[in-house]
């Protein structure tokens, strides 16, 4: 740790990576009294090198190997590496596997916003809002399970369709723990939501202006908290995101409490995209079986998919091998880490926590 | 692995040896080499018989200045520090079970056959077996400090508050000023605790906690002043007795709150407790705190806890006056842990507020509404209500 000599009454703060709110990366803070004057994020504790990795892995093997930077939502990584591979191995899913892609991408999105707003609640101080978030999470990780095999990490979506069919019986039990978790939304609104203390914490704080967000490059739920319209589920649609009627939650106002409020929207929207998902189902076949070794053509794609956190993006080039020659992921969580320090500085000390984890910013997935 | 339940056995078996042992070793030096210093000791048969029949054994303590009605079991015993840090050890168990319930959770279940009632008692000896950790940059004097200071803070506060008319330690006309006047110190051991840590972390947890007194004690004060007024005394015990028709929290409402809110500032509870915010500050000015180091802090804000809810009984609920099939002791600790309870209730539904909000509600609202109230006081006593 070096030592920086600010002079006068400046204080240099090193929050992480051994801090109960930094995750596993370090903020270098300048205070001036209570005020951030400096902040410069310090990322890199976690980096695995997955993109080069990805190199020396068939298509099959590196579906389970590219969901480990952001395990809470391992389809949200998984299906747009999918998608890409699809378009080198030259592939196309049955219907009904792409069906049931989007209701595992929604469940994952669901999962990871609950996961965000449980640390949410405790970044705050306010200890039921860790609890009930996570064990309501615990409901949805079970339907997800019944259908992945796993927990978190399912490893579910493969090139040519998906690892197995739904259960039966799927159905009943997720409109019914629908049913259940719209109830409780409510009650979030009335303990966190519309709680006048949590309101002043957030309310006003972290602006970013509609054209600091274009300028910065954020993506996802940040974005549409700055008043910008765009998700990548309407923008460019991919599985049949196109064919299901949904809306896309948009704030104004930029602050902390509008990008809280654009996850609590989405999780709404996510269970009534598998709402319709589920009556538009058809049974049918769900893979396209691929005998043999996978060798994609030469040549070179891209796609892009609205993960929890904002849009990935694949590229994959391949030159005609078992292995990609090269794949590049442009993770949301990165593009969210450039915000940050432009949010934080200027803010009190207090109000960090409050900023840093209102853009979800996962550690692991920027650092890959 | 050792379970708990092991580990109480294996505690038991060395208490067993050691009373198995100590007429061996302890006795010969204590019947033989004592008396040759010219001190009347008990005989052994005196000793052993007070061991298992507790007459005999009062009558044994009374004997030698220690028994029930001494100034020393008084201090050490009954309304002094082992029923207060009894009391406090019953309000951690019962905030975690609270809150458990609150947040969808059992809470402590596996220490103790119901509903894990030995909790507290596997806490303590886990913090016992810790090691104590002190920083190589620490002030170790200043280090050392700060947990004896924080549990004799937390026992000079019960020097004065009576338990009923004639359960107290010490009698004094000005009984009321006396825990405030102990209260204005526990900043100051918050900022010793963090300067002697020289850790950034607890430095500014400390300048928090500064801050906080700043927000809260003047309003604390003057918000009690209504209920002086009202009874026309400094003395606890008058205080609770002219609450016999009317208890002080009907006509003295907004004081109740003010001085509620400011308990809760105080004790540094949620929503204020602003100097150990976890996710900003680790763990504010305890953060470099380890083992029994820490379990002392902590024993000493809830003996803290457990005099201020007291203090709150006996000011605005009448203290131990209620219906006549119980008690007064009765009515005065069921009223108490009414109090507790509401005093850990804002953990479980409210956020932490930040530094500036504090002093900002503080001073425009409490002091102002504070003052108010003292109006009020003061007419409803020049009408006659009271």
């Amino acid at each position: 740790m070096q030592v920086v000599d600010q002079g006068g009454d400046k204080m240099v703060l090193h929050v992480g990576p051994q801090h109960p709110g930094s995750g596993h990366f370090r903020i270098v803070i300048t205070l001036d009294g209570d005020y951030i004057i400096d902040a410069k994020p310090d990322p890199g504790y976690v980096h695995r090198g997955a993109e080069k990795m990805a190199e020396y892995r068939t298509y099959i093997q590196n579906i389970p190997h590219l969901e480990r930077p952001v395990i809470i939502d391992a389809t949200g990584i998984t299906l747009p590496y999918v998608l890409t591979a699809e378009k080198i191995l030259d592939v196309e899913p049955p219907e009904r596997a792409q069906y049931i892609r989007m209701i595992m991408a929604e469940l994952n999105r669901i999962i990871s916003h609950l996961y965000w707003l449980a640390i949410y609640g405790i970044f705050l101080g306010h200890s039921t809002m860790f609890m009930w978030p996570m064990g309501d999470r615990e409901l949805f990780i079970d339907l997800a399970e019944s259908i992945g095999g796993t927990r978190v990490t399912f490893s579910y979506v493969v090139p040519g369709g998906v690892r197995n069919d739904i259960p039966g019986g799927f159905k009943e039990r997720a409109l019914k723990t629908f049913q259940y978790f719209e109830k409780r939304i409510k009650e979030y609104e009335e303990i966190f939501f519309n709680n006048p203390l949590m309101q002043s914490r957030t309310v006003g704080i972290g602006i970013l202006k509609k054209q600091n967000a274009v300028k910065l490059g954020i993506t996802g739920p940040n974005l549409r908290a700055s008043g910008i319209n765009s998700d990548t589920r309407k923008d460019e649609p991919y599985c049949f995101y196109n064919k299901i009627r949904f809306d896309i939650p948009v704030y104004k106002e930029g602050d902390s409490y509008a990008r809280c409020m654009v996850r609590l929207r989405e999780l709404q929207q996510s269970m009534d995209i598998i709402r319709q998902v589920l009556d538009r189902m058809k049974p049918g076949p769900i893979k396209h079986v691929i005998r043999g070794v996978m060798r994609g053509e030469p040549g070179e794609a891209f796609v892009r998919t609205e993960a929890a956190r904002g849009t990935m993006f694949y590229h994959i080039v391949s030159n005609g091998e078992r292995f990609p020659y090269r794949v590049k992921i442009s993770v949301p969580s990165f593009r969210n880490l450039i915000g940050m320090s432009h949010l934080l500085v200027g803010s009190r000390l207090a109000d960090m926590p409050a900023i840093y984890w209102s853009l979800d910013y996962w550690p692991v997935e920027a650092d890959k | 692995m050792e379970t708990f339940e092991d580990f109480l056995k294996r505690i038991l078996s060395i208490l067993f040896w050691l009373l198995l042992l100590s007429p061996v070793i302890i006795f010969p030096v204590f019947f033989l080499l004592i008396p040759l210093l010219g001190i009347s000791v008990p005989t052994t048969n005196e000793f052993l018989t007070a061991l298992i029949d507790p007459i005999k054994g009062i009558q044994l303590a009374n004997k030698y200045g220690v028994g029930p009605s001494s100034t020393f079991f008084k201090i050490a015993a009954f309304p002094g520090f082992t029923f207060a840090a009894l009391i406090a050890t019953i309000t951690i168990l019962y905030e975690r079970k609270l809150i458990a319930k609150v947040q969808l959770r059992v809470g402590p279940l596996y220490a103790g056959r119901f509903e894990g009632v030995l909790q507290p008692i596997a806490d303590l000896f886990k913090l016992l077996g810790k090691e104590i950790v002190v920083p190589e940059k620490a002030d170790k004097f200043f280090f050392w400090s700060a947990p004896i200071l924080s549990i004799g803070l937390g026992a000079a506060l019960l020097a004065v508050l009576p338990l009923s008319p004639n359960i107290y330690i010490a009698r004094s006309d000005v009984s009321l000023l006396i825990p405030f006047a102990i209260i204005g110190f526990s900043p100051l051991i918050v900022l010793i605790a963090a300067w002697a840590s020289s850790n950034k972390f607890a430095f500014i947890g400390g300048l928090r906690a500064l801050h906080q007194l700043v927000a809260y004690e003047i309003p604390m004060l003057i918000s009690v002043l209504g209920v002086v007024i009202l009874s026309g005394s400094l003395d606890l015990i008058s205080i609770v007795e002219s609450q016999q028709q009317v208890w002080f929290i009907f006509p003295q409402l907004l004081g109740a709150i003010i001085f509620y809110i400011t308990i809760l500032s105080e004790l540094e509870r949620v929503p204020f407790d602003i100097p150990e915010a976890e996710t900003e500050l680790v763990s504010g000015w305890l953060t470099e705190y380890t083992g029994m180091h820490f379990g002392l802090l902590q024993l000493g804000v809830y003996i803290k806890f457990y005099a201020l809810s007291l203090l709150f009984t006996l000011l605005f609920l009448g203290g131990w006056y209620g219906p006549a099939f119980l008690p007064p002791l009765a009515w005065l600790l069921i009223k108490l842990f009414f109090v507790i309870t509401i005093v850990i209730l804002p953990r479980a539904v409210m956020p932490r507020l930040r530094i500036d909000q504090l002093i900002r509600l503080g001073w425009v609202w409490l002091i102002v509404l504070s003052f108010i109230n003292l109006f009020i006081a003061v007419i409803e006593v020049s009408l006659g209500v009271i």
